[in-house]
């Protein structure tokens, strides 16, 4: 009977594809939010990600997610590196300072100080120049996004392309003068500032005056040691926050999660998909099966059994929830792609498939339980009431 | 998947000391109605035979019980009181599923409307049953093919019923209640949509059915020219059998 079911269900074609619309829109809807809301979520802790190397994070205890710094005494550097099981610890800057175009323009900058000796934290991939060049005088190192856009001047002609930054090109930090000798890529962070990496050493002098610059200490455990145990004992011996990279990072999306809308406004589109799909799919569904009632009655008093019925509103329920899906999220994924080098964050990772195919597999579920109900219930006699 | 067996009906009816020429045997038959605020007495006390090899008409004015009566004989409503057995077998005393297989094997059914699945073709329509009863699609198919040959529509095997006259659509329809070779075949009001003479043209298709292998045809109308195709007519009236004739000049008005 599956071959009566699928006719019966592609037969009614305008049904058909209106099933299958409100389930592709329900499914795009949601596993776009969703991928758009991860998308964001993993930039609030990019910057954590593209540091690399260190097992431990030391910090302000204060501290509550990745630009948040609570600068902390020089001397930290020296306590962490004395804790056991630290193989070595290096400092590291982080503040947002504003940078002077050539154009005159200012934009705010994510400025990275990295320890000069090891320059670790550094960005993993270089487009042109090398890591080490920053220890050129007055060396520089920006992320090619924001060469390309916020950092980049003027078009030389009126409508012409706007010029991007260079290696040899300088800038103005806070009134200091800055030379970039390096284009590197890093992920997107969440507010989106142009990155500059430069020496820890610099970083200082291009920052305000400050008692204190030490933003945090990244460190390293010993071979055999386990970083959360080291991580406890920097605590205990420092009285600062230590935390594994992906307890920064965790703490981080809570901070996120806790303290912004975002979770509230994505929620809501990703929850305004669900009652979409419940609303058109699942009415037009059960439209469907009420417009289909009498066959389903003839089939009844012809002796198919009410299992064989059920089977076959679940084998249409299953065929338009399987297309709408993948409709939806081919259509999600397509998205994903086209605005792949916008402002757009987009991240699709293999769980939001799952919980997207969870929710459309509840929506088909739920439209194909109550149809399944109307049909039970149904007496065979009704196909004797001309 | 291995064809259904066929119902092994006479030996169980033989058990049950059911006369062998006997289809179907409705005795103090009463459906009662207690959905409405007020009971409706569907039927009051049927006593009816319908014997195999025979087409029995059911006929009567609009709610006498005509269509009640065929649902209680087809196994599709329980009676209120009385028995109705069919081939021997109680349907009162089967289960729900037990019932509906009984249904699927020793009923076919034509109705008013004809009910065919409009995006099925015609031969996929006529292989509902024996689709329902599993059998292999290829073979359900090549026996539906042959049931509409029987019907005079083997070249219309992949047209829609959209595609179809009205007769066109209740010739599939018997074909349909054929093809699964149901030893009693049921018909609610099978010209009543349809032309005189296609109307007799699907009359003469039903009684040339019911001479074959014993099989017993009820059949519920309101058309009075197709009367003259009935062995015996039961004329109804407020849920009761007040007449039954062999001839339609014998009803009285």
């Amino acid at each position: 009977m599956n071959l009566v079911a699928w006719k019966m269900l592609v037969g009614d074609r305008a049904k058909y594809i209106g099933i299958v619309m409100g389930l592709t829109f329900a499914s795009l809807l949601i596993t776009q939010q969703a991928a758009v809301f991860t998308g964001l979520m993993t930039r609030s802790f990019n910057a954590i990600n593209d540091a690399g190397q260190p097992d431990i994070w030391v910090m302000d205890p204060q501290v509550q997610y990745i630009d948040d710094v609570k600068p902390l005494q020089d001397t930290e550097l020296m306590r962490v590196r004395s804790v056991p099981g630290v193989d070595w610890a290096v400092p590291l800057y982080k503040g947002l300072l504003k940078a002077r175009l050539a154009s005159g323009a200012f934009q705010t900058c994510n400025v990275v100080g990295l320890d000069d000796a090891s320059l670790i934290g550094g960005p993993a991939v270089m487009v042109q120049g090398e890591l080490a060049d920053l220890r050129r005088a007055e060396g520089i190192i920006v992320d090619e996004v924001g060469a390309h856009g916020k950092l980049s001047g003027p078009p030389l002609v009126p409508g012409g392309p706007r010029v991007p930054v260079e290696v040899g090109d300088t800038l103005e930090i806070n009134d200091h003068r800055a030379r970039v000798v390096g284009i590197c890529q890093v992920s997107r962070t969440f507010q989106s500032q142009p990155v500059i990496y430069t020496t820890f050493s610099r970083a200082t002098t291009f920052a305000p005056r400050e008692r204190k610059l030490l933003s945090f200490v990244l460190a390293e455990v010993k071979p055999g040691e386990q970083p959360a145990e080291v991580a406890q004992r920097i605590e205990a011996v420092t009285e600062l926050k230590a935390l594994t990279a992906d307890e920064f990072k965790e703490l981080t999306v809570r901070y996120y999660l806790k303290y912004t809308g975002i979770p509230i406004n994505f929620g809501m589109a990703v929850v305004l998909g669900f009652i979409v799909g419940v609303a058109i799919a699942g009415q037009t569904f059960f439209n469907f099966t009420l417009d289909n009632l009498r066959h389903f009655g003839a089939l009844k008093a012809m002796g198919a059994p009410d299992g064989m019925l059920l089977r076959m509103i679940l084998l249409q329920a299953s065929v338009v929830g399987a297309i709408g899906y993948g409709l939806g999220v081919g259509a999600a994924s397509l998205m994903g792609w086209l605005t792949r080098h916008s402002e757009l964050a987009f991240r699709l990772p293999w769980q939001l498939l799952v919980i997207s195919a969870g929710a459309v597999a509840f929506i088909c579920l739920a439209s194909a339980v109550v149809s399944m109900r109307k049909v039970i219930q149904l007496e065979p006699a009704v196909v004797f009431k001309g | 998947m291995a064809a259904p067996a066929p119902p092994q009906l006479a030996p169980r009816a033989a058990e049950a000391g059911f006369p062998p020429e006997l289809a179907v045997r409705c005795r103090g038959v009463t459906k009662v109605y207690t959905e409405a605020v007020t009971p409706v007495h569907a039927l009051r006390g049927v006593d009816l035979d319908v014997r195999r090899g025979e087409m029995l008409m059911l006929v009567g004015p609009s709610g006498c019980g005509k269509t009640t009566l065929i649902s209680v004989m087809a196994g599709i409503l329980d009676p209120t009181e009385g028995e109705c057995t069919v081939f021997g077998q109680d349907l009162s005393a089967l289960g729900n599923r037990a019932r509906t297989a009984f249904r699927g094997h020793a009923i076919g059914f034509v109705f008013q409307a004809y009910n065919l699945l409009p995006s099925l073709s015609a031969v996929e329509n006529a292989a509902v049953p024996l689709l329902i009863a599993r059998l292999p699609r290829r073979e359900a198919l090549a026996r539906a093919a042959a049931a509409l040959g029987r019907v005079g529509l083997g070249e219309r095997l992949n047209s829609r019923p959209g595609q179809l006259s009205g007769g066109q659509q209740q010739r599939v329809a018997i074909a349909r209640a054929l093809v699964h070779d149901p030893q009693l075949i049921v018909c609610d009001e099978p010209t009543s949509a349809l032309d005189h003479e296609t109307g007799r043209t699907v009359m003469e298709i039903l009684a040339d059915v019911a001479s074959d292998d014993g099989r017993a045809l009820v059949v519920v109308t309101h058309d009075a020219r197709v009367f003259e195709f009935a062995d015996r007519i039961a004329r109804m009236d407020d849920g009761r059998i007040v007449q039954v004739v062999t001839s339609p000049a014998e009803l009285h008005p």
